[in-house]
């Protein structure tokens, strides 16, 4: 008998586009798509319960458990380092970790660089791989206005389109890693509902593939 | 002495029931102290899941370290002859940063080791050992073995770079194929030798499919004596612990340290692997030994989500009594309610967040039943 696999969606616009995929293979679960307050949306027939959750706490669900398998970004991944199978890069949600600053910015290697940042972990990481000696500046929000106060020298953040840099006259200075949405799986979960989660990872690869 | 079952903890029902097993196959408990010297975890840090370790300076001035590992400190002690096994087992609390609240954390941990002149019978008691320890926890279990000799002789056979090796032994981990990819891509493999590393992530399973799929994927390519030895060992295992095993190389571990079979155990419910283990002749050799070692550990600590024997009830009795009782009448009746086997609680006043089935009140020629939950 087919036990009940749990699935961590991301709120928000990629969670959706995620659904249909799940829809897609054979997953659906027409009460999500009803206009109301709901978390939780389970459709017994084909064994799958669906959970909204905010889409940087959804590899904290898979990793404890809560969920089976989950959909995050690439970014959180980075950060958060979770114990989880990265099974298929989605190539939705497609942005990436960049560092930018003030346009007329120079590096100023006698003194140590100031990063203001949400994504500390890959800031840190992403500088001691080049040797450079940085003073991280964790902030929550609003990361684009510390070079322009005079907070931080540069920002690690997420670029999907610039606009957001540009209105704020910042630049992309350095790429670090491109960012895209994937499946991810508890590892206990993967070994006891295997059969679930290859079949909607089969399923979902050739949804790819086709859209190719 | 009489223990009461009931009384135990889910954790401590584990560890009886695994000294009980270890000692059946001839491993002797190893009692150690909780403290060791710092510079054998200095040494070997890398060998240690969190480099934290705390560390004090004793009376004469050593500096000492509460211990974060129990493996290293058997090893330490362990006798370096040849032609000689050594079975252990230990039930000890080791200390280590976790990862959710970022603090030392007491951390219970039951393992074994066998050091000494290992062969494949001991390979395969251990991995024996490890699934009936698995089993004696939750009948719905898996072990997820892997063997690191046939990465090794895959990476030396493609000449990847030793910076590369840990990128790919991660992505491996993670069963992530996409980036795997388009890493061996980078590293300028070509088609075949994409796959082959591919076939890591992507060929698991029950053993008796996936080693002939192995061995046909890796013959003459590399050396397959690996996966010759892993089907040696698992045809040797009894069939009902066999069918409990799969292939899996996301198991992997610092190949500094291990080199042969690795292995991790699953129990359904528990959403991380609750025991972990392998072969680890390379960290005897960094330790100056000749002989070879296999060994594992239990996480208990992460056992605690299984224990469903929360009490409904505090106590079964709250015996009232008030200053003018017959104290000898009191503790007959005491007794006598204890002999039926009934948790009693006597006291002048219940306290308030006690729960109780039934509360009594006793006055020197009887018994009144004042509630009754039961």
């Amino acid at each position: 008998m087919k036990t009940m696999l749990n699935v961590a969606l991301p709120k928000g616009r990629l969670g959706e586009k995620v659904y249909d995929m799940f829809e897609k293979a054979g997953f659906e679960c027409p009460s999500i798509k009803e206009n109301n307050r709901k978390l939780i949306f389970e459709n017994e027939e084909v064994n799958v319960r669906y959970f909204w959750v905010k889409p940087s706490d959804v590899a904290i669900y898979v990793e404890r458990g809560a969920a089976d398998i989950g959909v995050a970004g690439k970014d959180i991944l980075l950060e958060y380092e979770p114990d989880v199978y990265e099974l298929l890069d989605l190539d939705i949600g497609r942005c990436r970790m960049a560092v930018a600053a003030k346009s007329d910015f120079r590096d100023n290697t006698q003194r140590t660089l100031r990063v203001a940042t949400k994504f500390s972990n890959i800031a840190q990481q992403y500088y001691m791989s080049k040797g450079r000696d940085i003073d991280i500046i964790h902030l929550n929000g609003s990361i684009e206005i510390a070079p322009i106060l005079g907070l931080s020298d540069v920002i690690v953040d997420i670029v999907e389109t610039g606009t957001t840099l540009k209105e704020n006259n910042l630049e992309v200075k350095e790429t670090i890693v491109p960012i895209s949405a994937r499946l991810i799986s508890n590892k206990t979960s993967y070994k006891f509902k295997s059969d679930q989660i290859n079949e909607i990872l089969k399923e979902m690869a050739s949804q790819m593939e086709a859209n190719k | 002495m009489n223990i009461n079952k009931t009384t135990l903890s889910f954790n401590e029902k584990v560890i009886f029931s695994l000294r009980s097993l270890y000692n059946e196959r001839g491993y002797s408990q190893y009692k150690m102290s909780k403290f060791e010297e710092y510079d054998l975890y200095a040494k070997n840090k890398d060998f240690l899941i969190s480099d934290s370790v705390i560390t004090f300076t004793d009376t004469n001035g050593k500096l000492l370290a509460l211990k974060p590992d129990v493996t290293l400190s058997i090893i330490k002690n362990s006798v370096d002859e040849p032609n000689t096994i050594q079975k252990v087992y230990y039930n000890e609390n080791v200390y280590r940063i976790s990862k959710g609240t970022h603090t030392f954390k007491e951390i219970m941990q039951v393992g074994l080791e066998c050091l000494g002149d290992i062969d494949n019978y001991n390979i395969c008691e251990v991995i024996t050992l490890a699934c009936k320890s698995l089993k004696q926890i939750c009948e719905n279990y898996v072990l997820d073995i892997s063997h690191l000799g046939i990465i090794t002789n895959v990476f030396d056979s493609f000449n990847i770079p030793s910076e590369s090796k840990k990128e790919i032994l991660k992505l491996i981990s993670e069963k992530n194929t996409h980036e795997l990819t388009s890493l061996c891509s980078s590293l300028g493999l070509n088609s075949t030798q994409t796959e082959v590393i591919n076939a890591f992530v992507t060929t698991y399973g029950k053993p008796s499919v996936v080693l002939p799929k192995l061995k046909s994927i890796f013959n003459g390519i590399v050396d397959i004596a690996p996966i010759e030895q892993l089907s040696c060992v698992i045809n040797a295992i009894d069939k009902d612990i066999a069918d409990m095993i799969n292939i899996d190389f996301s198991v992997v571990s610092d190949t500094h340290y291990y080199n042969g079979i690795v292995f991790k155990g699953f129990i359904e419910g528990v959403p991380s692997s609750v025991l972990s283990g392998g072969q680890y002749d390379k960290l005897m050799q960094k330790m100056k030994r000749k002989s070879c070692a296999i060994g594992f550990a239990v996480y208990l600590d992460l056992l605690e989500i299984l224990d469903n024997n929360a009490r409904e009830y505090d106590v079964d009795v709250v015996l009232l009594y008030d200053d003018k009782a017959d104290l000898r009448k009191l503790n007959k009746q005491v007794n006598a309610l204890s002999n039926i086997g009934q948790n009693v609680y006597a006291c002048k006043v219940a306290p308030s967040k006690l729960k109780y089935k039934t509360l009594i009140n006793f006055n020197d020629c009887e018994v009144d039943t004042l509630e009754d939950d039961a």
